[in-house]
C-alpha cells in the first residue's frame, strides 16, 4: 500500500534514469542520511562511536569495494586485505613524509597506490578465472605482508615494524573525538558509496555485470574483457584502499602488518557472499552481520547466562560466541543463499501487495 | 515454511536489538575499577590462560585481604584472542567504565593504546613487554613497563651468555641467531641485538617465523645450514614448543639456546618434556614459585573459599606467577596513589599514574604481600618508568624450571642512550615536548 509506484509517471529520460526512481526510495534515503548524519551523533555514546559505528562504516565502505570486484564483475578476490595494507601504509608514507599533507589528499594518495596495486595483481584475471584467480589474488596478500614487514622504508624505518598517526585534521578542524571521527568515515562512504552505486548503474557497471554472466558472450558483443576486468580491479582496490587507510588512521591509530592479513581478506569476502552478492545494500548488510555480531554475542551471551543464574567465563563466551557465529552463517546461506540483500528485496516486493497479497 | 520464515524475522530482529543491548551495560559502583585483557583462545591460549589465572586471582585475593585501605576492587575480563582490532575494542569498551590502568597483554595493542592513552588518561602498564623505549617517562608519560623491557631481557640474555663463555670479548667472531615471531613482539629486541653485535663483534642473523609460527621448517634449515653458536628464541604461544621440536629434529643443542620470558614457561616445554631438557630462557624476576607465600595465601583465601580462577595445580607456574606480579605492581600503584590522594577513597586514573609514578616497593612492603623471594624491591620516578632492569635465566631440567643464573642487570650504559634516542625519535615524530622536571613534581 505505501510502497507502490502506481501513478509515479516519468515524463522525461533524466527521470526515468534518476538513481531512486520512485519517490518512497527517494524519502527513505534521505530520511537514512538525515538519521546517519544528525540522530545518530545526538544520540549514540563514545563507545558507540569508536567501536560500533566507525568499525560498521570503515568495512561497509571495504565490502562496498570488495563487492564490485567480486559481485558485480564476478572476480573472486582474496587480495582485498593486501589493498588496505597497500591504502594505509601509502596514506601513512604521505602523511609523513609530506610536510604538511592534509588528510584528505593522503586518503585519496593511499587509494591511488592500492588502485595501482590493485592493477598489477588485476593482471593475472585476465588468463585465469574464479578459484584459480582467488589463488592469483592470494599472492597479492602474501606479497604486502611480506613487503610491509621486511622493507623497512614504507614503515618509516621504525624498529618494531609499528606505525602511527596522529594529529589528524581536514580543513582545520581537528578528528580526534569519537563523534568527528564517525562524521569523517560517514561523509567518506556517503560520497564514495553515492560514486559506486551510480558507477555500476552506469556503462561500465553494465559492462562489468556482462563479463561476469557470461565473458564469452561479452566479448562477443564487443565488450573488452581486459578493460572491463582491470577497471573493476581499478575501482575496487581505490575504495578498499580507502577503507584500509581509514581502518588504520582513524580506527586503529598504530597498527602493523597483521592488521591486514588474510584473515581480513576473508572477512571481506564473507561479508560480500553472507549480504548479498553484485548489491550496494549488500555490503552494508554484510559489514554489519560480521562486524556487529561478535561485539553483541560477547556482551549479550553473558547478560542472558546471567538472568539464567549461571556463571560463564570468558573463554566459554569465545568459545560460544564463535559456535553461534559459524552457525548463523551455515544458516543463513542455507536459508538465503544470495544474501541478507535479497531478503530486503522480497521484503520491498510484499511491501508493493501489503495489505492485500494475492 | 512458516515457521522458517518466523526465525529468519526473529534472527533479523535479534540483530536489530543487538544494537540496542550493546554497550548499555555500565556498571557504576564504589569499587575501583580494573579492566583485564586476556586471551583464552586462539593459536596463544596455553600461554594466555595462566597469566589471566593469575591476574584475576591476585585482584580476588586483594580483596580478601580487604581491598586497597578498604576500597574493593572490581573487574571485568575481555577476551582479546591476541588481535589488536580486539584489544582497542575491549578497552574502549571497558574505559567507560572508570580504568584505573589496562595492560593490554599485547605488543600490538601495546602500540595503539599508547596513542590513545593520554587522551583518556588511563596508565598503561606492560609489566616486562611493550615498548622498550617507554621506559623514559619524560616523553611516555602514561606507559609503566615496569620491572624490565624486552631490551633488558635481550640484555639479561647476552650476558648469561657471556658469563658462560668467561667475557664479553670472548664473543667476538660467534654467530648468534635471533629466530623471532614476526610481528612488533619480535622485532622489540633487534636494536639492542646489534648495537651489542656492533660492540663486540659478533654476528647477528635475524630469522624471521611468520605468526603464529606453527611452520618452522625453513628456519630451522637455515639454522642446520648455518649452525649458530647460540640462537635467541623470541616466541610467544605454539611457536615456541614448535621451535624446540624443530632444534630436536636438527639436532640443534637445546642447552645453546635461550628463550625471551615469553619462551620461558611450562605450557612452552612441557609437551616436549625430556627433549627441552637444557633449554634456558630469561625471567624478569621470578620463575616458577609454587611455594612462595603468595601461592599459599590465594590457595587459602581464594581456592579455598571456591573463588579460584583455574585449576589448583597451576599455581604458581611461571606464567601465573607472572600475572599476579603483574596485577600486584597495578593494585601498589593504586595504594601509592591513595597515600597521596587520600586513603579508602577511588582514584581516577591520573591519580593511579601518579602512583605508578612514585611506586617504591621495599623489601619488607613485598615480603608482606607474599612476593619474598619472587622478586625484588622497584622503585619508578618521572624519568624512569621501568624500576628495575633484573633478570635471572632458568632452565628446564626435563620437568621443572630451576634457576641457572645469579641476578643480571641489564647494562644501563647501553640501554639508556637506546632508549632516550628512540624516544625522542617518537616525540619529534609525534611533536611532543618532553615533560619538564616542573611536571614532574605534579
Amino acid at each position: 500500500m505505501f510502497y507502490r509506484e502506481n501513478g509515479q509517471f516519468k515524463t522525461s529520460y533524466q527521470a526515468d534514469q534518476q538513481i531512486f526512481p520512485i519517490v518512497q526510495d527517494r524519502v527513505a534515503v534521505g530520511l537514512l542520511l538525515m538519521l546517519a548524519f544528525l540522530v545518530v551523533p545526538a544520540l549514540a555514546s563514545d563507545y558507540w562511536f569508536t567501536n560500533i559505528l566507525i568499525p560498521f562504516l570503515v568495512f561497509s565502505l571495504a565490502a562496498v569495494g570488495v563487492n564490485i570486484l567480486v559481485g558485480y564483475c564476478g572476480q573472486i578476490s582474496l587480495g582485498s586485505g593486501a589493498f588496505m595494507a597497500v591504502g594505509a601504509y601509502a596514506a601513512y608514507n604521505f602523511s609523513v613524509r609530506i610536510e604538511g599533507m592534509p588528510l584528505l589528499l593522503s586518503l585519496v594518495g593511499g587509494g591511488v597506490c592500492a588502485m595501482l596495486f590493485g592493477i598489477l595483481f588485476g593482471l593475472p584475471s585476465l588468463r585465469v578465472k574464479g578459484l584459480y584467480l582467488a589463488v592469483a589474488t592470494l599472492a597479492a596478500q602474501f606479497f604486502a605482508d611480506w613487503m610491509f614487514l621486511r622493507i623497512q622504508w614504507f614503515t618509516n624505518n621504525s624498529p618494531s615494524g609499528s606505525v602511527s598517526v596522529s594529529n589528524l585534521q581536514v580543513f582545520g578542524f581537528a578528528i580526534e573525538s569519537p563523534i568527528s571521527k564517525y562524521l569523517f568515515c560517514l561523509s567518506v562512504l556517503a560520497v564514495i558509496a553515492l560514486l559506486a552505486k551510480n558507477l555500476v548503474r552506469g556503462a561500465v557497471g553494465r559492462e562489468w555485470m556482462a563479463i561476469r554472466d557470461m565473458d564469452v558472450a561479452a566479448a562477443v558483443i564487443g565488450i573488452r574483457p581486459m578493460y572491463a576486468k582491470l577497471t573493476a580491479f581499478a575501482v575496487s582496490s581505490f575504495i578498499v584502499g580507502i577503507a584500509g587507510a581509514l581502518w588504520a588512521f582513524i580506527y586503529l591509530g598504530a597498527w602493523e602488518p597483521a592488521a591486514f592479513s588474510v584473515d581480513q581478506s576473508f572477512r571481506l569476502l564473507f561479508m560480500v557472499i553472507i549480504g548479498g552478492m553484485g548489491s550496494i545494500l549488500g555490503s552494508f548488510f554484510g559489514a554489519a552481520f560480521i562486524v556487529l555480531l561478535p561485539i553483541f554475542l560477547s556482551q549479550f551471551l553473558p547478560a542472558v547466562t546471567r538472568l539464567v543464574g549461571i556463571e560463564i567465563s570468558t573463554a566459554g563466551v569465545s568459545h560460544a560466541e564463535l559456535m553461534i557465529f559459524g552457525g548463523l552463517i551455515v544458516w543463513f546461506l542455507i536459508v538465503e543463499p544470495h544474501g541478507l540483500a535479497k531478503l530486503w528485496s522480497v521484503a520491498k516486493q510484499k511491501l508493493r501487495l501489503w495489505p492485500f497479497p494475492h | 515454511m512458516k515457521l522458517r520464515k518466523l526465525l529468519l524475522a526473529a534472527t533479523l530482529v535479534a540483530a536489530g536489538s543487538s544494537v540496542m543491548v550493546t554497550g548499555t551495560a555500565f556498571a557504576q559502583a564504589k569499587e575501583q575499577f580494573i579492566p583485564v585483557l586476556s586471551y583464552r583462545t586462539g593459536p596463544y591460549a596455553p600461554n594466555g590462560v595462566p597469566w589471566a589465572n593469575g591476574y584475576v586471582d591476585y585482584l580476588k585475593l586483594t580483596n580478601a585481604r580487604g581491598g586497597i585501605n578498604g576500597v574493593k576492587l572490581s573487574f571485568e575480563e575481555c577476551e582479546t584472542g591476541y588481535d589488536t582490532a580486539r584489544s582497542v575494542e575491549c578497552y574502549e569498551r571497558l574505559k567507560g567504565k572508570g580504568a584505573s590502568f589496562v595492560q593490554p597483554l599485547s605488543t600490538g595493542a601495546t602500540f595503539a593504546i599508547t596513542e590513545k592513552a593520554p587522551v583518556d588518561k588511563i596508565p598503561v602498564v606492560t609489566v616486562g613487554y611493550g615498548r622498550s623505549e617507554s621506559a623514559d617517562g619524560t616523553v611516555f608519560k602514561w606507559n609503566f613497563p615496569i620491572a624490565g623491557t624486552y631490551w633488558v631481557a635481550a640484555d639479561a640474555i647476552l650476558q648469561a651468555i657471556a658469563l658462560k663463555e668467561g667475557g664479553f670479548d670472548k664473543l667476538k667472531g660467534k654467530k648468534f641467531a635471533l629466530v623471532y615471531h614476526d610481528s612488533p613482539f619480535g622485532k622489540e629486541p633487534i636494536p639492542l641485538l646489534q648495537e651489542r653485535a656492533a660492540m663486540h663483534g659478533f654476528n647477528l642473523q635475524l630469522l624471521p617465523v611468520t605468526a603464529p609460527g606453527v611452520e618452522q621448517k625453513a628456519t630451522w634449515l637455515q639454522v642446520r645450514q648455518s649452525r649458530p653458536d647460540y640462537v635467541v628464541l623470541w616466541g610467544w604461544g605454539i611457536m615456541n614448543s614448535t621451535a624446540i621440536k624443530e632444534a630436536q629434529a636438527t639436532g640443534y643443542p637445546r642447552e645453546k639456546m635461550y628463550g625471551v620470558w615469553w619462551a620461558g614457561a611450562e605450557p612452552d616445554v612441557k609437551d616436549v618434556a625430556e627433549g627441552a631438557k637444557g633449554y634456558n630462557a630469561v625471567t624478569m624476576q621470578h620463575g616458577a614459585e609454587p611455594d612462595s607465600r603468595l601461592v599459599k595465601d590465594v590457595l587459602a583465601m581464594v581456592h579455598g573459599k571456591g573463588q579460584g580462577t583455574g585449576p589448583k595445580e597451576e599455581l604458581g607456574q611461571v606464567l601465573y606467577m607472572r600475572g599476579a606480579m603483574s596485577a600486584m605492581l597495578g593494585v601498589e600503584g593504586i595504594r601509592a596513589a591513595q597515600e597521596r590522594f587520600g586513603k579508602g577513597k577511588v582514584m581516577t586514573g591520573e591519580q593511579v599514574r601518579w602512583g605508578l609514578e612514585n611506586l617504591n616497593l621495599t623489601q619488607t612492603k613485598l615480603d608482606g604481600l607474599g612476593f619474598a623471594g619472587v622478586m625484588r624491591p622497584i622503585s619508578t620516578s618521572c624519568v624512569d618508568h621501568m624500576g628495575s632492569s633484573w633478570a635471572r635465566i632458568h632452565t628446564w631440567d626435563g620437568k621443572a624450571w630451576k634457576f641457572t643464573s645469579g641476578w643480571l642487570q641489564g647494562d644501563e650504559q647501553i640501554i639508556k642512550p637506546l632508549v632516550k634516542a628512540t624516544a625522542a625519535k617518537y616525540a619529534a615524530d609525534k611533536k611532543l615536548t618532553p615533560r619538564t622536571s616542573a611536571d614532574c613534581q605534579s
